[in-house]
């Protein structure tokens, strides 16, 4: 049986694939679990850390560095067999760089206070290790469409990680989220407080480290044979 | 004796494989094992026979604790009643800290054991020993006016971030305590500086004293080493701090204690003293001449009677767990804790208790430190062959 079914496996996979075929897909949602970049891959820790003190800028930050990768693996997926081999980080610096660009002075024209606490992070976009990882990784050998999807699964694998970490950090630091209070004022009367540790960097390594705990009892799939 | 006894014989088998409790295994292990000793033995290979076993070992550290206990309660009540000009009889002094201190230590062991027996339940392993020490540190190196849901929510932070996540006890590389200690002072710095530091529930017909002042000594001495109070005063601990940190003396029974019974490693002790004398002395030397009041003037030996010196260099950086394992490597990780903590108390006043970020420090660099040790030592003898 399993020798007759094989071969048909193969012809079909030569068809032309559809826009969201199973492996697209597989592409696109595998970073938000599996190989997620931040608590698999370990990469963008650095903003992870300065950027979820609070929600929104979070939610901006997030979405920015989806756009980046998302466009940067485009571009560079596109222009991949023409890229000198010795010169190809420099090309991705480039463009990577020019997607910061737009992405900052996008932020600055219509929303300059979240840019303003966002500050230097989102001109770090360019080093930030995702955008470069997945350039090397993955545009440089793949089609367009894969690439794109890849950046921008990866932009949200991202995401999710920096706004569940930003929610937890704003609730417990601030008592608020997106700037609404949520903790009710008769907590506090009863005596709670805020806790300050939350504001603190140090906070977000532990919240992720948490998270990554939690991921791996839960996915049996990313346990070290060891 | 019996009635217990006869209670866990009758309860025993709903615990064993097929009991109707058998998840709850670990928890019925852990109270039978505390309360009598195990009647069985290892069945194959090798081991050791030794009375000293984890509980011994445990148990003594807490006895080692006891007169810093006593003291601590007997000074909560002593600062309480100094604060509103109250004249109190011994007795009166540690029955006001008593009955203020036992709530905190109900808490923290409370949760901290629950939080054991929950990881023991889930993972099936025994019910470890090792928070019996941990849970009584932890109030000890509170303010005595800390709420409990933040001692609850300390322990609870220790006992899974600095303990269980690692694999339990023996696997951390911090001491508990202190990384709870440590949670509390970022997560509720008003709660954990500033004027918090004696109980001042009010008492009906006295008002505070106008000389009162909530300012700790570490506070102090930044500003003004010569106001602080005698040398003498400090050694005894009549000054205000954390409950079980203000008394050298009480310290130097405990560390009396620990070294007779082999249990404390004399040689960190010593090195911690030392480092502090040492880093001390030097910036007594190099100290601006033109500021006589200036902290780097402070004479060194007062770096070992002020704050928490003496509690951790006894209590926390003798934790077998989280030190240096080699004789070497244990002198230089007690001589670093006692530098560091000089220097953190002299230059930064924003920590005025360098010990306790000193000797997390330490623990986290007592594996290197180790290593080098062996690696040179595995050097110096190629040399010799």
């Amino acid at each position: 049986m399993s020798t007759e079914t094989t071969p048909v496996a193969v012809v079909e996979e030569k068809k032309k694939e559809g826009l969201f075929s199973k492996k697209n897909l597989r592409v696109l949602r595998d970073p938000l679990d599996d190989t997620n970049p931040v608590t698999v891959q370990i990469l963008g820790v650095c903003s992870a850390l300065a950027v979820t003190v609070q929600v929104k800028p979070a939610i901006i930050m997030a979405l920015g560095v989806t756009v980046v990768t998302a466009f940067s693996n485009l571009i560079i997926s596109l222009i991949r067999n023409t890229i000198p081999n010795r010169i190809r980080i420099i090309v991705q610096l480039i463009v990577a760089a020019m997607l910061v660009t737009i992405v900052d002075q996008l932020l600055k024209a219509y929303m300059f206070d979240v840019s303003k606490k966002l500050s230097v992070f989102v001109g770090l976009i360019i080093t930030n290790c995702i955008v470069m990882g997945r350039l090397e990784a993955f545009a440089l050998a793949q089609k367009p469409w894969p690439s794109f999807l890849d950046g921008i699964g990866n932009g949200l694998g991202y995401g999710i990680i920096l706004v569940i970490v930003a929610v937890i950090r704003e609730v417990l630091g601030s008592g608020s989220v997106l700037g609404f209070k949520v903790v009710p004022q008769w907590l506090y009367d009863m005596g709670y407080v805020n806790n300050g540790l939350m504001m603190l960097p140090p906070a977000a390594l532990f919240l992720i480290g948490i998270f990554i705990w939690w991921q791996r009892s839960r996915n049996r799939k990313l346990i070290n044979a060891s | 004796m019996k009635i217990a006894q006869k209670l866990l014989n009758s309860v025993r088998p709903h615990f064993k494989e097929g009991g109707r409790f058998e998840k709850l295994h670990p928890a019925f292990d852990a109270l039978e094992t505390f309360l009598f000793v195990p009647g069985h033995t290892t069945s194959q290979g090798v081991h050791v026979r030794d009375a000293i076993d984890l509980k011994r070992t445990m148990f003594t550290v807490i006895v080692a604790l006891v007169p810093t206990l006593l003291f601590g309660m007997w000074n909560v009540g002593y600062q309480h009643h100094l604060a509103y000009g109250m004249e109190a009889s011994l007795v009166d002094n540690f029955l006001f800290g008593f009955w203020k201190v036992l709530p905190i230590i109900i808490v923290s062991y409370a949760v901290g054991l629950g939080v054991e027996f929950i990881f023991a339940i889930v993972r099936n392993h025994q019910v470890s020993e090792g928070y019996l020490v941990t849970g009584l540190l932890i109030p000890l190196t509170m303010p005595v006016t800390i709420p409990l849901w933040m001692v609850a929510l300390g322990a609870i932070f220790c006992t899974v971030l600095g303990k269980e996540i690692f694999g339990g006890t023996g696997m951390n590389f911090m001491n508990p305590a202190l990384l709870a200690r440590a949670f509390m002072f970022f997560a509720f710095p008003a709660y954990m500086s500033g004027d918090i530091w004696t109980d001042l529930s009010p008492e009906a017909g006295h008002a505070l004293v106008d000389a009162y002042s909530g300012a700790t000594n570490l506070v102090t001495f930044d500003a003004n080493f010569t106001k602080l109070p005698s040398p003498a005063d400090m050694f005894w601990g009549f000054e205000q701090g954390s409950i079980g940190e203000t008394s050298a003396f009480a310290c130097l029974i405990g560390a009396l204690i620990l070294i007779a019974t082999g249990i404390g490693s004399w040689q960190i002790i010593v090195s911690c003293v030392v480092g502090v004398l040492v880093m001390g002395l030097f910036l007594n030397v190099v100290a601006p001449a033109d500021v006589p009041t200036h902290a780097m003037h402070t004479p060194a030996y007062y770096h070992l009677l002020m704050g928490g010196f003496a509690f951790g260099a006894v209590y926390m950086a003798t934790d077998p767990v989280s030190a240096a394992q080699t004789e070497t490597g244990k002198w230089i990780y007690g001589l670093l804790i006692g530098m560091f903590t000089v220097i953190l108390r002299v230059f930064n006043p924003a920590y005025p208790e360098g010990v306790m970020l000193s000797i997390l420090l330490m623990n986290v660099f007592a594996p290197l430190i180790d290593h080098i040790v062996v690696e040179q030592h595995i050097k110096n003898r190629k040399k010799r062959a």
